[in-house]
């Protein structure tokens, strides 16, 4: 995954970076089977390897698939990633070990939903009962937000049918019309 | 996006069904096996993207067209909100399974059943949706490329 990602940050040519990230995907699918987290293993695989993939391979044919070089390392940028890194860090060393049974998070809720989900709601799969039943909002919301997504897509792209153009055309009209205004006011 | 390679068109058609039958198998054993209504329906876009990639665009949107992906796109949202105001109906809060059927673990099991599937078909259309949109720009958009670049370097 560290190689993956240094050859992601090295790269210039935005189609392997493309395929890179995919890869880096799959082995982040890998690392969460190892963790016991199959449904996340799951997603992870079929959006971030699968179709994020694509839609990148979509972007880079409507753009273009070199990177624009940069003048050399800004020194501001370096010290702003070092600091947040840091940061981070330091943020992991108030973390409990992994796998530790009385870390916060195991003391919560989460002994409930093992113990009673089954008499509670039904399904052997815990991660379906806590997803759908218990946390029923949060998931409404999260639908609410792939659909928001596909409508953002729709409004800021235009729409996917014949007409797709007019729409952008006239998008692209009115920006330079604005240009022209505010030409004028001054 | 027309490819004439035979061998990729015999492998998708081989994989497709698969796939589809795949993403089904992920939607309506969630509550047993990994997975649940956004990954079934990941899965499902996945199948007919890969179809589209190897038959091409205008294929596709003959078999689903975007008002039918944008249909499902939003009938999932409704399907979801649905089932908490039909709970609400049934003299429940909103979003409690319990009161859906006879008993409380019936009910569970049927919201469930059904807010997944709203997920899933929301999730579907949604990609379906997005997957549209680029593809159509893409080929509207590719004989201006070499212009743009230029416009670009310039």
């Amino acid at each position: 995954m560290a190689a993956t990602a240094y050859w992601l940050v090295r790269l210039r040519n935005l189609f392997a970076v493309v395929m890179l990230s995919g890869i880096y995907s799959l082995f982040a699918a890998a690392l969460y089977l190892v963790m016991d987290a199959v449904d996340v293993a799951f997603t992870e695989a079929a959006v971030g390897a699968g179709i994020s993939t694509v839609l990148m391979l979509g972007t880079l044919a409507m753009t273009t698939d070199k990177e624009k070089v940069h003048k050399g390392p800004s020194a501001l940028a370096l010290l702003l990633v070092i600091a947040t890194g840091g940061v981070l860090v330091y943020g992991t060393f108030d973390m409990p070990r992994y796998g530790d049974p009385n870390a916060p998070i195991h003391q919560h809720v989460a002994n409930r939903y093992i113990e009673k989900s089954g008499d509670e709601v039904g399904p052997p799969n815990i991660v379906t009962s806590v997803l759908a039943s218990y946390r029923g909002f949060d998931t409404l919301g999260e639908t609410a937000v792939v659909f928001t997504a596909a409508i953002g897509v729709l409004v800021i792209i235009g729409r996917s049918s014949g007409s797709a153009m007019p729409s952008s055309n006239t998008a692209r009209r009115r920006e330079n019309d604005d240009d022209v205004d505010e030409g004028r006011a001054p | 996006m027309m490819i004439e390679k035979t061998l990729l068109r015999v492998i998708a058609k081989l994989l497709i069904p698969l796939i589809l039958l795949f993403a089904l198998y992920v939607q309506f054993h969630g509550d047993f096996g990994p997975g649940g209504g956004f990954q079934a329906g990941v899965i499902f876009a996945v199948a007919f993207i890969l179809y589209a990639l190897i038959f091409g665009v205008r294929v596709a949107r003959q078999v689903i067209p975007a008002s039918v992906s944008r249909t499902l796109l939003s009938l999932g949202v409704l399907l979801f909100g649905g089932t908490g105001v039909w709970s609400m109906l049934a003299g429940g809060e909103f979003l409690n399974y319990n009161v859906l059927a006879s008993t409380p673990l019936a009910g569970q099991h049927l919201g469930i059943y059904v807010i997944e599937f709203g997920v899933g078909m929301t999730v579907a259309g949604a990609m379906i949706t997005i997957f549209y949109t680029f593809s159509g720009h893409v080929n509207a958009e590719l004989p201006f490329r070499k212009d743009r670049m230029k416009d670009g370097d310039a």
